[in-house]
C-alpha cells in the first residue's frame, strides 16, 4: 500500500473519531480537505517545490495517532529546562498536539490577548477562528496543507488585539512525547490586528527517542501597521521529521520578523510562503542551519509582493558538515501593481565535509518594472587565508575552523532582536558546532 | 520622456520600418513529403538521404523512445499546442535541379544573397567558410577544398553519414543521446541535415566556420543536427545564424547540436539568433526548442558558447557544458532580448565532473513589450570535481511594466572544495543614467540604445567581429518602440 493509499484508509476508518473529538470550526474544511488530498496524493520529487524532499518516504511508516484525544502523561517542567533561562517570557506547553493549559507564568497577559488552544479557541472566539481558520493555507494545490486539514484536531491560537503591544516575548515549547512512533498534526493561528506588536518564540523539543513525524500548519494574519516577531528554533533529534508550511498575510506599512533555526532534527522541511498584500510593508527572514550526520534541512519559501513600495529581505545561512544534506529554495515574485518594490535575497553556504551536498535555488519572478531586486548564493569553504592567519598567530587548526564557522552563522544570530534569545543562541550554535551537543539542550530526558 | 522619444533614432526606426528583415519567402520549387509523422516517415527521411543501416536504426529507436514521451510541461512558457502530425518533416528546395552537377538553383542563391551569406568564393574576403542550409537540405558549403588541405572536414552531415561514416557514427549521440529529452528524441528521428566539422589533431582551424539556417517551406519543422569534433589539441570558431519567412503559423525548430572537445582542444561555439519572433500581436514565430551540448572529454579542453538570442515566438533551450576532463574550462555568455508576445526560458547547464574545472555564466536577459524572459541554468558539482570554480552572474532589464523578468538558478554541489557563486540583479533602465544622456543632448530613444548594448556588452565583446556588429543592430531593432 502506497503512503497516500494508508492515510485516505486512515481517515475513511476515524473520520467519525477525529470529528467527534474536534471543534466544529476545524472539522469544517475537513471533507474538502480529504477531497483534496486524494485527489492530489503525495507530491514525487517531481513537483518542483518538492524536489529536494522525499514527502513520500516520511509519510510511509506507520505511525500512532492520538486520535482520540488521550492524555499524555507528562510535567513539561520536568521534562524540559528552558533552553532560554534568563529570558523572562509568557511561557506555554504543547504536548505533541495538544495545549497545555496550565499558565506556566506569573504576569497575566494584557487585557484582550489571547493565547490557548486552538480547540479552546474555536468555542470560546468562535467568530474569530471562524474568520481564519484556513483561509491562507490552499488545501486545494498543497496536498501536506490537505494532509494536516484533515486530521488535525488542535493546536495554538494567538490572538492580540488592535494596539495592544505584547511587553514580554511569548514562547510556546512544543514537547514530543511518545511511546511508541507517534504523528502529530498540529496547527497554529496567530492573528494580531492593526497597530499589534509581539514576539514570538517557538521551540521543538523532542523528549523520547522515538520516531517522531510533526506535519504543522501556521496560519499568520498580520494586520496593518503591525509588528510581528517569530522565531522558531527546532532541537530535536535525529528520528524526527518535520514537515512545516507557514503562511503569513502582511498588511499595510507591517513590519515582519521570521526567523528559523535548526540546529538538531532528522529531516525538516520548513515551507513558509510570504504574502504582502498591503502597500508599505517590510518583511526579513533569516535562517540558519547547523547540520551533520545524516540530518536534511530543505527550506522552501516564497514572498509575493502584490502591493506597491513592500521591501523583502532573506538570507539563510548553512553549515553542512557528515553526510548532511541542506536545500534552499526561495523564489520572490513581484507581482504587476508591485512597482517600486525591494528585494534582497542571500543564501550563503558552508560544506565543511566531503560527503555533505547542497542545493541552492534562489529565484526572481518579476512582473513589474520599476523594481530594484537581487539574489546571491554561494557555495563554499572557509577562507584559506582566514585560517592561515589565525594559525600563524598559534590558534590550533580545530579552533580556528570552528571560529571561522561561527562567525558565519553570526550573521544570521545578530539579527535576533531578542538579546537573551541572541545570547543563548550563541552558545549554542558554539556547543552546536564543539560536537558536545549530541542531542538537543533543552531536554533531559533524551541526554 | 514621449517628446524626445519622438525625435527618435533614425537608423534604428528605418530598421524598424521593415519589422523583420528577413521576413521574405522564396520562390522556389521544393519536394515536401506528406505531412505527419510515423515509422514509415522516419523510413522515408532515411531513405532519400540514401543512409545506412545503423543511422536507420538510430531514427527508428529514436522514434520508438519519442512515441512513449510526452512533452514536458516545466518551463516557465505557455507553449503553444504542437500538432506534430500537421507537420512535414523533410522538404527539399535544391531536388529539382539535383542533375545540374554541382550548380544551385539561381532562386536559391539569391536568397542567400539577400540574407547577406557569402555563398561565393569571391566573398573570400570576409574569411568565413559557410555550410547554408535551407529547410531539409544543405544547399552549399564554401571553403571546402582549403579546409581539406589542413584535413579539417566541414560538411553537411548527410554528406559526412556517406564520406566518413566511422567518424559521424562514434560521435552521434555521444553527447545529446536520442533519449535525452522529449524534442531530442524528436530531433534523432527525423533529422535532416545541418553540419557536420571534424578539426583534426593540433590543427588550428585558419577561418571562422559558419552554418546559415533558413526555414523556407510552409508547414514545415526545421530540424537540424550540427555535431563538431575538436580532436586533441585542436581550435575552431564556429558561427550559427538563422531566419524564417514571416507565417501566421507557428513553426517549429527543434535541433540538436552536439560538440565533442577533446585534450587541450578548445572550441568557440557563437550564435545570433533571429527566427521569425511573431508579429506584434504574438501571432506566428517559430517555437525554438532545441537542445545543445558540449562535452569536454579531454583534460584541458575548452568551449565556450556565446548566444545573442532576440528572434522566435518561444525559445526553450540551454546550452550546456559536461566539464569531464581535469582542468577544463566553460563559458556561457547570453543576450536574450525579448518584444512583444515573445517568451523566452533560456539558460545553460554546467555539470562539473572532472578536477579543478572552471566555468562561467554571464547572462543579460532584457524583456519589452508584453514578453516573459526567464534565465534557467543549473550548477552541478559532483563528488569527483575536486576544486571545481563556478560563477554566475544573471541580470535582468525591465523596459516595460508589462513585461517578466525571471531568474531560476538551480545550484547542486556535492563536494566540499567546490567553490559556486551566482548572483542576479533586475531593475529598469536607472533613471539617472537616462537623465546624464538627456541634458548632453542624446534623447530617450538613443539613450536606450546606448545603455542596453552597454549593459550586454560584456557578452556582446565575446563575439567575433562581423556577428557583433549585426547583434548591435539586432538589439536596437529589436527594442524599437519600447520606449515612451
Amino acid at each position: 500500500m502506497g503512503a497516500a493509499e494508508q492515510y485516505i484508509t486512515l481517515y475513511e476508518q476515524n473520520r467519525d473519531t477525529i470529528a467527534l473529538h474536534s471543534p466544529s470550526a476545524l472539522n469544517a474544511p475537513r471533507e474538502e480537505a480529504f477531497r483534496d488530498f486524494k485527489r492530489l496524493g503525495i507530491p514525487s520529487l517531481k513537483v518542483e517545490r518538492y524536489r529536494y524532499t522525499d514527502v513520500e518516504q516520511v509519510l510511509k511508516p506507520d505511525y500512532g495517532l492520538n486520535l482520540s484525544r488521550l492524555a499524555i502523561p507528562i510535567d513539561p517542567r520536568k521534562a524540559f529546562s528552558c533552553s532560554v533561562p534568563t529570558l523572562s517570557t509568557y511561557l506555554y506547553f504543547v504536548i505533541n498536539d495538544e495545549f497545555r493549559p496550565e499558565v506556566t507564568h506569573s504576569k497575566p497577559l494584557p487585557q484582550g490577548v489571547v493565547v490557548c488552544s486552538l480547540a479552546k479557541a474555536a468555542e470560546e472566539h468562535r467568530e474569530l477562528v471562524e474568520r481564519h481558520y484556513a483561509r491562507l493555507a490552499p488545501t486545494r494545490k498543497d496536498s501536506l496543507n490537505a494532509l494536516n486539514t484533515m486530521l488535525t484536531q488542535d493546536g495554538v491560537f494567538v490572538y492580540v488585539p488592535k494596539n495592544v503591544a505584547l511587553s514580554r516575548p511569548l514562547q510556546v515549547v512544543n514537547i514530543l512525547r511518545a511511546d511508541v512512533s507517534l504523528m502529530a498534526n498540529r496547527r497554529v493561528l496567530i492573528v494580531m490586528e492593526e497597530g499589534a506588536q509581539a514576539q514570538l518564540l517557538f521551540c521543538d523539543h523532542a523528549a523520547d527517542e522515538r520516531q517522531f513525524l510533526t506535519t504543522q500548519v501556521a496560519e499568520v494574519f498580520v494586520g496593518d501597521r503591525a509588528s510581528l516577531e517569530l522565531y522558531e528554533l527546532e532541537e530535536t533529534h535525529s528520528l524526527n521529521h518535520r514537515l512545516a508550511n507557514m503562511y503569513v498575510d502582511v498588511g499595510e506599512k507591517a513590519q515582519v520578523t521570521l526567523d528559523s533555526i535548526t540546529l538538531h532534527n532528522g529531516l525538516t522541511r520548513n515551507r513558509t510562503d510570504v504574502s504582502l498584500r498591503g502597500a508599505g510593508s517590510t518583511v526579513n527572514m533569516y535562517g540558519c542551519v547547523v547540520a551533520d550526520k545524516q540530518q536534511r534541512v530543505d527550506n522552501n519559501t516564497l514572498i509575493e509582493h502584490r502591493s506597491p513600495q513592500c521591501e523583502s529581505n532573506e538570507l539563510y545561512k548553512y553549515v553542512l558538515d557528515g553526510e548532511a544534506v541542506g536545500a534552499f529554495a526561495g523564489r520572490v515574485l513581484v507581482r504587476q501593481d508591485a512597482q517600486k518594490s525591494s528585494s534582497r535575497e542571500v543564501n550563503a553556504n558552508l560544506c565543511a565535509s566531503p560527503s555533505a551536498r547542497m542545493f541552492s535555488q534562489p529565484m526572481l519572478e518579476i512582473y513589474a518594472d520599476d523594481v530594484k531586486c537581487s539574489h546571491g548564493s554561494t557555495v563554499g569553504q572557509l577562507n584559506e587565508a582566514a585560517l592561515f592567519y589565525m594559525r600563524q598567530r598559534g590558534v590550533s587548526l580545530e579552533e580556528a575552523r570552528l571560529l571561522l564557522k561561527y562567525a558565519f552563522v553570526g550573521e544570521v544570530i545578530d539579527s535576533v532582536r531578542l538579546e537573551p534569545l541572541r545570547d543563548r543562541l550563541r552558545y549554542l550554535t558554539e556547543a552546536r558546532m564543539r560536537g558536545s551537543l549530541s542531542n538537543c539542550e533543552g531536554c533531559k530526558v533524551c541526554r | 520622456m514621449g517628446e524626445t522619444a519622438g525625435i527618435g533614432n533614425e537608423y534604428v526606426r528605418e530598421v524598424a520600418a521593415k519589422k523583420y528583415e528577413y521576413g521574405f519567402t522564396t520562390d522556389v520549387e521544393t519536394d515536401i513529403i506528406e505531412k505527419g509523422l510515423s515509422e514509415a516517415v522516419v523510413r522515408l527521411i532515411s531513405e532519400k538521404k540514401g543512409e545506412p543501416e545503423w543511422l536507420l536504426d538510430f531514427r527508428l529507436k529514436a522514434f520508438r523512445h519519442w512515441t512513449s514521451q510526452r512533452q514536458p510541461t516545466w518551463g516557465h512558457l505557455r507553449l503553444p499546442e504542437i500538432d506534430y502530425q500537421a507537420i512535414s518533416y523533410y522538404a527539399d528546395p535544391t531536388a529539382t535541379k539535383k542533375t545540374d552537377k554541382g550548380e544551385i538553383d539561381p532562386e536559391l542563391m539569391k536568397t542567400f544573397d539577400k540574407l547577406g551569406i557569402p555563398l561565393e568564393e569571391r566573398m573570400a574576403l570576409s574569411g568565413t567558410a559557410v555550410d547554408a542550409v535551407m529547410d531539409s537540405v544543405s544547399v552549399k558549403t564554401t571553403f571546402r577544398d582549403k579546409l581539406r588541405e589542413k584535413g579539417i572536414i566541414f560538411c553537411s552531415i548527410s554528406e559526412a553519414v556517406k564520406s566518413h561514416p566511422e567518424l559521424v557514427r562514434r560521435y552521434l549521440g555521444s553527447v545529446v543521446p536520442y533519449r535525452d529529452n522529449y524534442f531530442a528524441a524528436l530531433n534523432s528521428a527525423v533529422f535532416s541535415d545541418g553540419s557536420f566539422v571534424y578539426i583534426p589533431e593540433g590543427v588550428r582551424c585558419p577561418m571562422e566556420l559558419s552554418t546559415y539556417f533558413r526555414i523556407n517551406a510552409r508547414g514545415t519543422g526545421q530540424f537540424e543536427r550540427t555535431l563538431i569534433v575538436c580532436d586533441k589539441g585542436g581550435y575552431v570558431s564556429y558561427l550559427e545564424g538563422c531566419t524564417a519567412p514571416m507565417r501566421d503559423e507557428n513553426q517549429l525548430h527543434a535541433a540538436v547540436v552536439e560538440i565533442a572537445v577533446m585534450e587541450d582542444a578548445e572550441v568557440k561555439y557563437s550564435t545570433v539568433q533571429n527566427w521569425y519572433p511573431g508579429d506584434s500581436e504574438g501571432k506566428g514565430g517559430v517555437l525554438n526548442l532545441v537542445t545543445k551540448r558540449g562535452l569536454l572529454a579531454g583534460n584541458n579542453s575548452r568551449l565556450s558558447w556565446t548566444q545573442v538570442e532576440t528572434g522566435s515566438a518561444v525559445t526553450w533551450k540551454y546550452p550546456s557544458c559536461v566539464l569531464k576532463g581535469d582542468n577544463s574550462q566553460a563559458e556561457f555568455y547570453s543576450v536574450a532580448v525579448t518584444n512583444h508576445h515573445q517568451q523566452a526560458d533560456t539558460g545553460t547547464k554546467m555539470i562539473h565532473l572532472g578536477k579543478n574545472t572552471r566555468s562561467t555564466i554571464i547572462s543579460k536577459g532584457i524583456s519589452a513589450g508584453e514578453s516573459e524572459n526567464s534565465y534557467r541554468g543549473l550548477v552541478r558539482v559532483a563528488r569527483t570535481a575536486d576544486n571545481a570554480r563556478n560563477y554566475s552572474s544573471c541580470d535582468s532589464l525591465l523596459l516595460g511594466n508589462r513585461c517578466g523578468a525571471h531568474t531560476f538558478p538551480y545550484m547542486d554541489v556535492q563536494n566540499n572544495t567546490a567553490i559556486v557563486e551566482h548572483e542576479a540583479t533586475t531593475s529598469k533602465i536607472s533613471e539617472d543614467q537616462l537623465f546624464y544622456c538627456n541634458q548632453r543632448g542624446i534623447g530617450t530613444e538613443d539613450a536606450v540604445g546606448l545603455i542596453v548594448n552597454g549593459y550586454a556588452k560584456d557578452v556582446l565583446n565575446k563575439l567575433p567581429m562581423e556577428f557583433a556588429v549585426e547583434a548591435q543592430k539586432l538589439l536596437g531593432v529589436s527594442l524599437e518602440g519600447t520606449v515612451g
